[in-house]
Order: C-alpha cells, then structure tokens, then sequence
C-alpha cells in the first residue's frame, strides 16, 4: 500500500492506485463520538511554507483555484495586493502582504504570507462542528470537510482559532483548503506546492518538513534573522501546515498570524461543560418532571374549592359589593 | 347569562352550573400556542445542533440544512409572538408582596397545603417567574441568535463576539428549555389548567383554590355593573 | 543569456537591476532561491520600487529609473579604486590593453564627433590604433595612456559614490554597500550573475545600461563561467526564437542582416561582414558568414538560388533607412503612408507608446488584419469604451479583419527560452471554434497571395513566385517540416574538404549541424544558429534526458540549446591562460594537453591551444569589449544621459536631452513633457499576477488582480490628499488615465541633486476588453522615443503629474 507521496515535486505514480484516504484512516470525525480506531496509522503529512522564500507570485492561489475547480469573484483594487480580499468559499488560499520597517534595521519588509487551513493537529472546527462526519481528520493529519455532511450552521468558522472555513452563500457548506486531499490520496502533492515556482511551499512527511524547515532556519540565522524559526504552534496540537517565518518571535506581523494560538476558551466552554451540563440540567429536570408526574401527587381541585367558589359567587352576591 | 361568555372571553365568571372562569380568549390562546409551537421547534431544532446525540431530531426538519436555516426564522417568529403577548400580560406579571411570601412558602404547595398560602391574583410567583424567565431568556436568544446568524449578518460582528454569542444562546437555550419544562410541568401537574390554554377557560374551583384574589375581584366584578356586558 | 537558467544555481551574488526577476519571471527565480538556499547565495535588488523581488533580496537599493549607468560606472570605478578585478581574467581576455587612436574624445556628457544637426556622432575616431601588420596595437602592461584602460578609468572617474547619489537618488550608504558586496566577486571562486530584462531595455539609452554592466562583469571575470554572465531575461516565451529567427525588419534570420540599399551586390554585402581577426592567430567565427548566407538563401528559393545569380541576393528587401521599427511604422501610419497592417499576435494599442497617437494612426489605415486568438483592443481600437477608448467610431473608416488563431498551447512546436534552449511541445488541446493556426493562416495568404502575383504579374513577383514551399499539404506546413528546413540538409553530398573521396553528407540528409554547411549552394539551412535542433538523429529540441553528471546544470541531453548544443557562451573564459579552470570548483571545460573537454560544448575549437586563441571567437578580437569602437550608436563607454522626460538635467551637460542620438520624429518631440508642468518620474512595468493584456481574459487571473491601479509614495499621497485605494488621474503631454491609488511604502521618494524626486508606479496589464475591470495602460501616458541602437521604446521613464478624481465613466455611462 503506498503511503503518502514525501514530496510535492515528485512526480505522481503512473500505476492506476486506490485512493489512500478511507474512511478507515479517520481519527477524528466531527459530531461522531464511536469512532473505531484506524486500522493503520498513516504517515503525518505536512505542508511547510517558507514565507522567506515566498515571492508573493499568487500561483499557488491560481493553482488551487483550478484544482479545486472554484470561481472567486473579480473584485476591485482597494489599495492592496491582497486579491481577493479575503479568503472565500472560492478562494481556499490567499497571499496577505504586509509592508512593514523593522525598528532594528530601518529596513522596509514586504512580509507576504499564505493564508489558509492550518490543518490543526487539534482541531477548533472539527471540535465545533455539529455536523456528524462533516469534518474529518484522517490519520496522516489532514482535516477536511466533507460537504454533503455539512449542514452550514459556521461553527466550525468559530471553533477556528485561524479564521479559514468559509461559508457558500450559494450552497450553504463551509469550505476551506482540503491539504488536496483528494490529490495526496492518490499519491500527488497538494496543487499549490506543485505550483509554487520556488518552492517555497514543499510537502511531505512531517518529520521531513521538520527538518528542512530546520535548514531554512539556519540559513535565516546565517542571513541576520536571528529569531527565524518554525511556527508549529503546540497551542493547537501543532500544524499539519506549517511557516519558517523571519521573525518567529513575532508571527502577529505576518497578517495577524496568532502568535500562539488555541481554541478560545470560550468555543472551549461552549463545546464542553455547556454541553454536558447542559444536556445533564434538561435531562434531570425533564425526568424529575415525569417521575413526579407519575409517581406524586397531583395538585388537584377539591371538590371544597368548587363549593367555595360556588358559594363565593351565590352567598356574596346582592350585597356588599353594590358599593 | 351564558352570552356574557361571547361577550367577555376573558376575566369573566359564567355562573354555570358548574361555574366556569374565563381566563384566556381564543386570540390569546391563539398567540400562545404559536409562541409554544415556535418554542418546541426551537428547542428541537437547536437541540440537533446542540448535542450529536440529538442531531437526529434534524430529520423532523427535513436535514441538518434546513434545520440550520429554519431554526432562526422559527427563532423570530417566536420573538414576535412572544412580545404581543407579553404586552398583554406584562401588568399582571409584575411581582407583587403576596409573591414573595407564596414563594417562601412554596413548600407547602408542593405537599398540598395551598390553603396555607395566600391569597392570590391571576398568576402566582412561580408564572410570573416563568414569564419574566422567558421574556429574558427571548431577548438574549433573539440577540445572541443574531449575531450568529450568518447567513444574513456575518459581517457585523467579529468573530470573538460571535462565540461569546454562541455560548450564550446555547446557555440561555438551556435555561429556557429548563423553564419550559417548568411550565409544561406545572401546567400539568396543576390539574385542570390545561384547559386554560385550550378552551379558555377554567373551573371555579380551580380558580378559587390556586388565584382566589383574582376570582373573588372577577366574581364582584361581575356584579357591579351588568349593564356593562349587556 | 550568455548563460542558463538552470546555471544561476551556481552564483554567489545575484543583481537583479533592471527587472523584476521574481514578479515577471517567477518560475526561472527558482534557480535564485537555489543559490540562496544551497550556496548561501545574496541577492542584490536595484530598482526604482521595492518589488517582490526585493521582498526575498538580501539587500535593496533604490534607484531613479533611467540612471543605471551613473550608477554602474560607480560601480567599476569602485572596483578599480579598490583593485577589485580579476587582473589576469581582464588582460587576457578583453581588449583592456588595446591602444585606441588619439582623436577620440569625451567631454560634457558628449564624445567626440556629434553632430547636433543629423543627431548622429561621426564614429571614424572611436577605434583602434592598427599596426602595419594590420593587427591592433597593444600593450599589456596597460601602462600606455591610450590604452583601453587608461580611459576607462578615465571615463569613470566622475562617478563618485556622491555623484551617484546626486545623480541616481541612491543614498550614498547604499550604493557602497552594493558596490562592496559586487566588489567581493572579482576573486576567481566567487562569482555573480546579472539577471536584468526591461529596467534597462526601455530607455533612450538601454544598450548603454546593458553595456555597462557587462563591463563590469568582464573586469570581475565573471563571463563564460558557471554562475556568472549577462543574463537577459526574455519576455514572451518565444521572444527570443522571434530574435534568433529574424523576426525583425532589420534581420534575417541567425542574425544574418537585411542589406542596406547601398549594398546592391552580393559581394558588397559580403565584404563588410567577413570580419578578418585583428588579433594574430585569432578565430574570427563570422568568417563562416557566407556559408550560412548562401544556405540560407538556399532554403528560400531553392534551385533558383544559384553562384551564377548571386544565390538569389537580388530577392532580398534592401533597407532605405536602418530599420522599420513599431515606432517608424507607426510614424509613417500616422502620416497616412501605410494601407494594411497584419497585426499577427500583437497588441500595439495597449503595448507601443502614446496610445492616441498609435489609435490615430490605426485611423487612418485601409484596413487591419489581426491575427489572434483573443478579442485584443487593437482589434477593437475602433469601438468606442466611454472614458476606456474615447473615439468616435463613427469617423474611423479602417476596415478590420479578426482572424481567430490558436494558442501556444493549441499547437505542436517548439519555444526558445532566454537560455537558448530549443523547447519542443506538444499540443495541449484542439482549436475551438474557427481557430486556425498561424501557420495555416500564413499559408493561405501566401498561396492566395502567389496566385495573385501568377495571374496579374506585377513590378517584382519573382522571389515570391520562386519562394520553396516544399510542404505536404502546401496549406499547413507542420511544426517538424519547419524545424527541419530550420536545421537544414546536403541538396547535393558534402565533401570532406580534407579528403573529397568522403562523403560528409550524403544529398537529401539532414546536416549534423552548421559546422557542415556550405558556401557553394550543397547545403541549405533556415536559420544556421539552430542548425542541429532536428538532424539525422531526429528532434534533439524534444530530447528530455535530465541527467547533469556533477550537478553543474548543464543539462546537455535536455532539449537543444544554440549553438550546437551549447549551455555556457564564452566558456573558454571559464578557464584561465594555460586552459585550467579559474574555479576548480566550477569547471565548464578544461584543456586536457590535447583538446578542450568538459561538462559543456567548448565554445572554441575543440583543439585550439589555450593562449592562441582569445575567447570570444565572434569578435575580430578574440577578446571582449570594455570600449564597443563603433559599433553602438551612442559611445564606446556607456555615459550618463537622461531620460527624454525626465525630473532632473543631466549633471554633464544640462542642455543636454535625452540620448543625444536617439532618434525622435518632430511630431513626438512636440508631444514631450517637462517637469514644470509633469513633476512625477513615472515608470510602468508588469504584475506577477497578469501576462500583458491576455490574461484579464481569464478569470481567475483576473480575479488575482482585479483592477488597474498606480503605486505612489505615502509623501506624495499625503502632499497630493490622496487616499490609499481612492480614485486619481495621472497625466501626461499624452493622455491620462484614471486609476485606484495604491498607497505604498515601497515606493519612496529619491533625493537627486538636492531635491525630491517621486516616483510614480503605472502598471501594465488592463485595458477595455477580457473580464478583468475595464482600465488604462501606461502606453496612454509614455512617450514615443526609443533606444539609440534598437529602438526599444523609453517605457521606464516618463513624466506626469497626479491629483485624486473621481472615477472614470463607461460608455453607457458616459453616452
Ligand atoms: N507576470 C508576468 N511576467 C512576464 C510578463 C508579464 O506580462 N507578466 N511579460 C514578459 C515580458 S514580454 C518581458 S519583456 C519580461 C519583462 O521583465 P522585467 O523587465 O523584469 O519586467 P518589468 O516589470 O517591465 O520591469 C522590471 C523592473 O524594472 C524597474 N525599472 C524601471 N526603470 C528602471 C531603471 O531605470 N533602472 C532599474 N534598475 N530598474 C528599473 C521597474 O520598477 C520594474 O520593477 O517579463 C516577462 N514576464
Ligand atoms: N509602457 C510599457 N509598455 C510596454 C512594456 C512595458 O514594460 N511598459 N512592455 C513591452 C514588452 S516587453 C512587450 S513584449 C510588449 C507586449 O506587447 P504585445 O506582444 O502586443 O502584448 P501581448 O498581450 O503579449 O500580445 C500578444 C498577443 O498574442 C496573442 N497570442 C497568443 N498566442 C498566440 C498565437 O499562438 N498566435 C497568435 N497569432 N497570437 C497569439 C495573445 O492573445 C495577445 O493578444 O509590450 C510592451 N509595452
Ligand atoms: C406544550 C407547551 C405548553 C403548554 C402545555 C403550555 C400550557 C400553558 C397553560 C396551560 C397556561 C395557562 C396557565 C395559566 O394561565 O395559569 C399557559 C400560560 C402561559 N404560557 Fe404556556 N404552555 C406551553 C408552552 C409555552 C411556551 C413555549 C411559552 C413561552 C415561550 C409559554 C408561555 C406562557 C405564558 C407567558 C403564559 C401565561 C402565564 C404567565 O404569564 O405566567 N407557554 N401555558
Ligand atoms: C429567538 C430567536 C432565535 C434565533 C435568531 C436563533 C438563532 C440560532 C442560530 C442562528 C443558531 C445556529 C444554527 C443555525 O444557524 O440555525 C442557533 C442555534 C441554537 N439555538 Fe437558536 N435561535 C433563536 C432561539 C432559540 C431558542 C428559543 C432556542 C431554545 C429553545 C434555541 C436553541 C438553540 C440551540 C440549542 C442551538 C444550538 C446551539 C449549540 O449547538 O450549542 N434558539 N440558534
Ligand atoms: S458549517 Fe462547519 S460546523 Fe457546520 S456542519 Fe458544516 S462543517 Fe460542520
Ligand atoms: S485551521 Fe481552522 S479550519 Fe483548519 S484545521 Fe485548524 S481549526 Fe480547522
Ligand atoms: S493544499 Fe490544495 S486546497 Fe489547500 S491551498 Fe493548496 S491547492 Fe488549495
Ligand atoms: S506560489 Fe509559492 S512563491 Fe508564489 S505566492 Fe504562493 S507560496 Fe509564494
Ligand atoms: S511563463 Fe509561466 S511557467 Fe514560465 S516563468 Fe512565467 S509563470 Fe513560470
Ligand atoms: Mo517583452
């Protein structure tokens, strides 16, 4: 059984191959509680972008655009080069520029990064999701969303400590960058890094981007950037997409990249003791509603209280109240 | 005499026999069974999103993509017909002394000694409760739902105050379903108050034993001035 | 390129001045980002914008656009001050020791010779001192005050560091350090590559920028070598097969060139292009020139070329003026001198200068055939767009013929890239609708056109009456027929000139390549350069063979590269006197005692003796040029001259405009702007996002960069009140447009000669039609002059003044 491809360059098996996600590779599937355990573990995959590499050429967004077969909208320049604007339904990456003069050197920086699904190794949409089987995470880290599952309702853009799911004002599902699962799964890289003519995006095993990330830092060190690391924030279980970033003990510069990002804990709260408590409220008071129903005594009328009230109307009636 | 029923559907005696007490007119009832009809397909609704164990109920709506756009419409619809209602019943609801010892005496409704209780209008504490709990929880679930709305409203709010809004519609949608099974509960247990709601009307009795204030003011109401509801 | 893309892996020090390698050619900058990340590469930008390219540079300067000279010339008298050059490398290799005569000259910005009226320098002095022996006087120990070097130096000495601040707005600090980290790489193991394309193209006085840097690069001795060289990046992706076939009116095809009308004779012509070597012992490589002329005259006409007619010479178009250029065509359709223009995959309206006088000058012609395979705005230049195209349809009688083509991708063939590979492809698809390809289309003209010429004679039908059209369907000749006529066969069996009992090439075979062709009408090739791309062992431009032993990025079983398969121009220079490599390291080739042998194909006799023969076998010298003789129009050392519109005097010569050679017609120089009354230095280029103005056709590029839209400077925002992504007008002597305001720190203000100079940013990529918005070109605003030599338009640099607006008016809106 071939595993996942290590590199997106490489180019795609000839021989016919059965798609390498199966619904026996999950590890996770949103709203589904039973999930029997995968069969086998697949390799962790990971999509490493090297912003310094990054020429902010947007082939990679071209790329995913016609692989994933969507249609952004043409908008209009507000005085960026940020196109589009935003991260849509039909726009699952986006290069965010920012122009920035670092205080150290007076330096003018042109920090562009690609923004899209993290592919959380902890997911704040699946968690979110209340969907069952809408999010998925197959055991080689990649998180997808499986459309018809959807049902629309934006958590998942909640639970999200990135900002990425989108929802269709069309059809109503939440999209976002699939990691091309449907490409890895028959052994090709994702579109983007195809792509990517400097390959500043590359793909592979995890441990594999790891360590060339760690040559990308070295060289970064060696070029005056003394803080230049991996982002892998561990806040989310660590990222199956992950940036060497100039600045590392600054990610926030990056177009508001979180700089150590978790699932809110207000999603936290809402997702766990809400529910459970919650669930736990209604249904003891619903049960000691019908226990008491059944098994107390009812507040019945008596029959003196028909009398009284009887009477009240006949006995008091041509008298005092004439006043 | 049985024409006064027409005449004044609510608030009214019609002496019998047996005596029956008016207490809701048809459009009252009317508007509560909409608000009550909106409540539980909210609560079904919202509760298929709300657990995975409950996410089946979305086949009472046809699939989780309409339940995901039906529930907030239902959601305005009850927030409209809740309000009418409550402009019609807001006075009556206001608490009054009489509530607050009938509250500290709750124990002795519960084993049955109402008499030991006093005397009280149209609506006891625990209604009254119910109605101010429910006014509330609306209004936090209409603004909190809204906000969450995204369909229509994604763009008015950032999405840190969209989770604070999830929580809270989630807790308040707790809170209220816990009140309304209160209500359904009490509405039962109480017997012969369902009726209140379906026909309109309730048995002397029953108004003397549990809103003896409120009978008594009907019953002298009754005679002070016939030619009134002539 | 003198080098490949695949090469740059191999540099220590990347300049990108004068282009945006990583925004216009982003796939090639992959081989930067290897450099960088396997050698520990720099990369140095120069560039009037902070660009993307900028963004991944370990160090930017900014630069006023049109004053790469100053600044280069900068550079080398650096590295002369500090002895930084690679002495042995420059004294063997270029023409450093060579005495020129005493009446060459410079002073005030001018050399000597100029004639203000003809606009023209008398060149006659700018030349050697030739010995009775009839070679070039010499003297090595570059001691003789006349010699190449001396007046280099004495050319440079100007450009001080403050001079070039004065002059280039680069801030003094910033130009050292540039000139430092260059400096580094005069060492024989340290190398740079300049990678440039249009920043230094499109000016009045683009060779000379072009020169300069090649200058520089041969006294750091960092041409012929791995990681080093001159390194163009071509535009279109055939751009330069459309130069190496002759696309031009001044060219045949190989850079073989079109007679002059002086030239009326075969041996005339002949005479001045066989050039004789003026070194002893030296190749002269052009010596060969009549070989590929008659071959190629061959593969014109056939069995009517023969030695009794001159090989057919009298069918060659004789020029009356040096060339037709865009610019001159368009000059004379603009007086009514031309009925038809077949405009085939091309887009004048948005590409050429000063659009409303090119729409006029469409006006007024008979009638307009545009072969494309998308709707261009040439070919709607008559429709009217509101603000967008502002003509009035009614008073434009040009009849329009669009002709749907297919598209590269539609078709089989093959593309040359900027490192001279001969790629061949494959089609991608079959043409919609009534698409045709080019090559049916031209077909069919031509056989309609012939049959014209046969039934109605005419003043000359001959050369086309005789054209070969050896095809087997005369109505689409395909891709590999071409390449092989390209390549060329024996039309009778070539002799060994050694032994004539041996065949070399028996008749009807293709030639291995253009080492076997002849000059005696045996051979025919369509273009000698290429020759060797589809010979007896089939189509070497489809060979993907990607093995590179030693990783050196030769690739040589990769394509077909010109000429005869070479990857590295000049690699002789790669090693030193005695034939071993300046770089062990970085060897290209080596003399191994008896012959030349390596990764590469030598560019020299495989068994010339290292020290007999110079290099640079296509010069009469064998060396390189630091001083050109007359062989550019506008000096033999490259000198600062101004941009015709531009912010500031020249410092030499304030009276001075522009390129004093540059050739302008009288109408356009009515049509320049000064700085009074257009303050703003503005520049145009291209967006990674678009190709020119095809891909506002699609989509999705057009949603990637929706809108048309001029960068500035926050200064000038705030001088002018404009708002970041608000509405302003930009204009020029010219025209104006409306565009969003792109509001940048990327773009700041330069201080020249004490005052601030802006720069303003325009965009190449919209126009009317496609389904990006509906916006302007730069080509509204810029002006119509172009370079000394080759008449590249002065794109860069221009002036215009800017103010917020509101936005501009469609025509429904408008009408
Ligand atoms: N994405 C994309 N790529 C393309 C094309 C395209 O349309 N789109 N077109 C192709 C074609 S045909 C060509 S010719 C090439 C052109 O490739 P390039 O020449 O690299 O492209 P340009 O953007 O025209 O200009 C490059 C840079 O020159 C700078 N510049 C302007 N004036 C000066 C100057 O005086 N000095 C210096 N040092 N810099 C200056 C500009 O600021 C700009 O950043 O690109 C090719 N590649
Ligand atoms: N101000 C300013 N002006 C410039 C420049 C600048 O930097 N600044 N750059 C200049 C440069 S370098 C260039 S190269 C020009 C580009 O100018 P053009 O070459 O005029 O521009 P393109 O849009 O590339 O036009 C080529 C046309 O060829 C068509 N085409 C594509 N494939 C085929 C085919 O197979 N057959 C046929 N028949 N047609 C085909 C395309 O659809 C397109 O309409 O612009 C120049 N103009
Ligand atoms: C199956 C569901 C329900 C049943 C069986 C039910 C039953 C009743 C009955 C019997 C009464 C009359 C009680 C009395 O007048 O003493 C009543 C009153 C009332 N009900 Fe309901 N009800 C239901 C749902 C709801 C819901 C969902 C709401 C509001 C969201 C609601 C709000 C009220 C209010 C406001 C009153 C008036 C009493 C007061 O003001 O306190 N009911 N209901
Ligand atoms: C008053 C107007 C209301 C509005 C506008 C509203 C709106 C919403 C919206 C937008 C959602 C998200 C799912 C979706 O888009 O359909 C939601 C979820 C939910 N709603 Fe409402 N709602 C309202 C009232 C109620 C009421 C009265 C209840 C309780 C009976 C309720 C219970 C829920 C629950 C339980 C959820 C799921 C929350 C979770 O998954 O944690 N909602 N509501
Ligand atoms: S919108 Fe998001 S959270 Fe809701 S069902 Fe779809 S994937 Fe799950
Ligand atoms: S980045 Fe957001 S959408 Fe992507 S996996 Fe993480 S939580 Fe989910
Ligand atoms: S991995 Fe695939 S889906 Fe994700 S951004 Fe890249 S191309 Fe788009
Ligand atoms: S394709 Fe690569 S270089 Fe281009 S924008 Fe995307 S990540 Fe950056
Ligand atoms: S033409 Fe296409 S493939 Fe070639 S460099 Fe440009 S973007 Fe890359
Ligand atoms: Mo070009």
């Amino acid at each position: 059984m071939m595993d996942s491809p290590r590199t997106a360059v490489s180019n795609p098996p000839v021989q016919p191959m059965e798609t390498n996600l199966t619904e026996r590779d999950l590890i996770r599937r949103s709203a589904t509680q039973e999930l029997p355990p995968p069969e086998r573990q697949l390799t962790p995959v990971a999509k490493l972008i090297d912003v310094s590499k990054c020429i902010g050429c947007k082939a990679c967004q071209a790329a995913c655009v016609e692989w994933n077969d969507t249609n952004p909208e043409i908008g209009e320049n507000i005085g960026v080069y940020t196109n589009p604007h935003d991260l849509s339904e039909n726009m699952f990456t986006l290069m965010r520029f920012t122009e920035w003069v670092n205080p150290d050197t007076d330096n003018l920086e042109w920090l562009i990064r690609k923004d899209g699904c993290m592919h959380c190794a902890d997911p704040g949409c699946l968690k979110a999701c209340p969907s069952p089987g809408a999010i998925v995470q197959y055991s080689n880290g990649i998180v997808d969303f499986i459309h018809e599952n959807c049902i629309g309702c934006g958590y998942c853009v909640k639970g999200c400590p990135f900002d990425i799911p989108r929802i269709s004002k069309a059809d109503h599902r939440a999209y976002k960058c699939t990691l091309c699962s449907d490409r890895v799964a028959m052994g090709q890289g994702p579109a983007c890094a195809k792509a990517c003519p400097t390959q500043a995006i590359v793909f592979g095993t995890k441990d594999d981007m790891k360590k060339h990330a760690d040559e990308r830092i070295k060289d970064l060190n060696s070029r005056g950037f003394a803080n230049a690391g991996l982002y892998d924030p561990p806040g989310v279980g660590g990222t199956h997409v992950m940036y060497v970033l100039h600045h590392n003990d600054r990610p926030h510069l990056y177009a508001d990249l979180p700089d150590n990002p978790t699932i809110s804990p207000v999603v936290q709260a809402w997702k766990g003791v809400t529910k459970y408590a919650g669930l736990a409220a209604m249904g003891l008071t619903a049960a000691g509603a019908i226990l008491h129903g059944i098994f107390g005594k009812p507040n019945r009328v008596q029959r003196q209280d028909e009398e009284h009230a009887e009477s009240f109307v006949q006995s008091g009636e041509p008298r005092k109240e004439d006043a | 005499m049985s024409e006064e029923v027409k005449k004044d559907p609510e608030d009214s005696i019609d002496v019998g026999p047996p005596i029956t007490v008016n207490r809701y007119g048809p459009g009252k009832r009317l508007n509560h069974w909409i608000t009550a009809t909106s409540l539980i397909l909210l609560l079904l609704s919202g509760l298929s999103m709300f657990h995975p164990w409950l996410f089946f109920l979305t086949a009472l709506f046809g699939g989780g993509q309409n339940t995901r756009m039906l529930h907030p419409w239902i959601g305005v619809v009850l927030f409209f017909s809740f309000f009418i209602f409550f402009f019609q019943l807001w006075r009556l609801n206001l608490l009054n002394r009489d509530d607050v010892q009938w509250t500290a005496q709750i124990g002795d409704l519960v084993r049955g000694n109402e008499e030991k209780l006093p005397e009280l209008g149209k609506y006891n504490a625990g209604q009254k409760l119910i109605f101010w709990g429910m006014t509330f929880f609306i209004l936090i679930l209409i603004a909190t739902g809204i906000t969450i709305w995204d369909q229509y409203f994604l763009e008015y709010t950032a999405i840190s105050t969209k989770r604070v809004a999830l929580l809270f519609h989630s807790l308040a949608a707790v809170l209220i379903i816990l009140l309304f099974i209160l209500h359904v509960y009490a509405a039962i247990w109480t017997r012969g108050t369902l009726r209140a709601m379906t026909r309109g009307t309730v048995t002397g009795g029953w108004a003397w034993r549990h809103h003896r204030k409120w009978f008594k003011e009907l019953a002298g109401r009754r005679r002070s001035d016939p030619a009134e509801y002539k | 390129m003198t080098n490949a893309w695949t090469d740059i892996k191999n540099t220590d020090l990347v300049v990108v001045m004068g282009g945006n390698a990583a925004e216009a050619h982003p796939c090639g900058f992959k081989w930067v980002t290897e450099a960088k990340a396997h050698r520990g590469a720099k990369l140095i930008v120069v560039d009037p914008r902070y660009t993307r390219t900028a963004s991944v540079a370990d160090f930017y300067a900014p630069i006023r656009q049109g004053t790469d000279i100053a600044f280069l010339n900068g550079v080398i008298k650096y590295c002369i001050d500090n002895d930084r050059v690679q002495w042995d490398y420059t004294k063997a290799f270029t023409n450093a020791s060579y005495i020129v005569q005493d009446g060459f000259g410079y002073k005030d910005g001018l050399f000597t010779g100029y004639d203000e009226e003809k606009r023209d320098y008398d060149r006659s002095t700018w030349d050697y001192v030739i010995g009775d022996d009839g070679f070039v006087a010499t003297d090595p120990t570059l001691q003789h005050p006349r010699c190449v070097w001396n007046l280099l130096k004495e050319h440079v000495a100007p450009y001080t560091p403050e001079m070039v601040e004065r002059i280039c707005g680069t801030p003094k600090d910033k130009f050292l350090k540039v000139a430092e980290m260059i400096s580094e790489c005069s060492t024989p193991t340290k190398t740079m590559t300049s990678m440039y394309a249009l920043g230094w193209t499109q000016h009045s006085s683009g060779s000379q920028n072009i020169r300069a840097m090649a200058m520089l690069q041969l006294i750091l001795g960092n041409i012929g070598v791995r990681g080093g060289g001159m390194n163009a990046l071509r535009g279109h992706s055939n751009i330069q097969g459309l130069t190496d076939i002759g696309l031009m009116s001044h060219l045949l095809t190989g850079y073989l060139t079109v007679p002059s009308e002086k030239e009326t004779d075969f041996n005339t012509y002949m005479s001045t292009r066989q050039f004789k070597p003026l070194r002893p012992g030296q190749t002269s490589y052009w010596q060969n020139y009549r070989k590929f002329m008659v071959s190629f005259q061959k593969a014109m006409w056939g069995d009517v070329a023969q030695a009794d007619n001159d090989w057919a010479y009298h069918y060659l178009t004789k020029l009356d003026v040096p060339a037709y250029d865009v610019l001159r065509m368009f000059e004379l359709m603009y007086d009514g001198k031309v009925n038809g223009y077949i405009c085939q995959g091309f887009n004048p309206i948005l590409a050429f200068p000063d659009r409303e006088k090119n729409t006029k000058a469409l006006s007024k012609l008979k009638w307009l055939v545009t072969m494309d395979p998308l709707d261009t705005e040439t070919s709607r230049f008559w429709e009217n767009h509101g603000d967008f195209n502002p003509v009035e349809t009614g008073s434009i009688q040009t009849e329009v013929f669009q002709l749907p083509t297919t598209c590269f991708a539609e078709e089989e063939g093959s593309l040359t890239n900027s490192g001279r590979w001969l790629q061949w492809h494959w089609a991608g698809g079959s043409p919609p609708g009534e698409a045709q390809h080019d090559t049916y289309i031209i077909a069919q003209i031509f056989i309609r056109l012939r049959d014209l010429y046969k039934k109605e004679g005419g003043a000359f039908p001959d050369p086309i009456l005789n054209l070969s059209w050896d095809y087997a369907d005369p109505n689409e000749p395909t891709a590999e027929e071409l390449a092989r006529e390209i390549n060329g066969r024996a039309l009778t069996d070539v002799k060994d000139p050694t032994d004539p009992t041996k065949v070399l090439v028996p008749a009807g075979k293709q030639v291995v390549n253009f080492s076997q062709l002849q000059d005696d009408g045996s051979t025919m090739s369509g273009c000698w350069i290429y020759s060797g791309c589809f010979n007896e062992q089939g189509n070497n431009m489809a060979r993907r063979d990607n093995h590179d032993p030693d990783e050196t990025g030769a690739y040589l079983g990769w394509t077909f590269a010109w000429p005869l398969n070479r990857r590295t121009l000049y690699n002789r220079a790669s090693a030193n006197l005695e034939g071993k490599p300046w770089d062990p390291s970085r060897k290209i080739i080596e003399w191994d005692g008896s012959k030349w042998s390596g990764y590469d194909v030598p560019d020299i006799s495989p068994t010339a003796k290292p020290g007999d023969v110079g290099p640079f076998i296509m010069n009469q010298e064998g060396t390189a040029r630091l001083f050109a003789r007359g062989l550019l129009r506008d000096g033999p050392f490259p000198a600062h001259m101004e941009p015709f519109e531009s912010p500031v005097a020249n410092v030499f010569n304030p009276k001075m405009r522009g390129n004093p050679v540059a050739r302008v017609f009288q109408t356009d120089l009515e049509r320049l702007g000064t700085s009074d009354e257009f303050p703003y230095a503005a520049t145009s280029y291209r967006l990674t996002e678009h190709f020119h103005f095809w891909t506002k056709h699609n989509r999705v590029n057009a949603a990637l960069q929706p809108e048309f839209f001029v960068e500035i400077s926050e200064e000038l925002a705030k001088e002018k009140a404009i708002d970041n992504g608000g509405w302003v007008r930009v204009w020029s002597k010219r025209g104006s447009v409306k565009a969003k305001a792109l509001v940048t720190k990327r773009i700041r203000p330069l201080i020249c000669d004490g005052k601030p100079v802006h720069v303003v940013g325009v965009p190449l990529h919209w126009g009317f039609t496609g389904s990006a918005r509906k916006g302007f070109g730069p080509n509204s605003l810029a002006a119509f002059v172009g370079d000394a030599n080759i008449e590249t338009p002065e794109s860069k640099a221009f002036l215009v003044n800017i103010e917020p607006s509101s936005a501009p008016k469609d025509k429904e809106a408008s009408a």
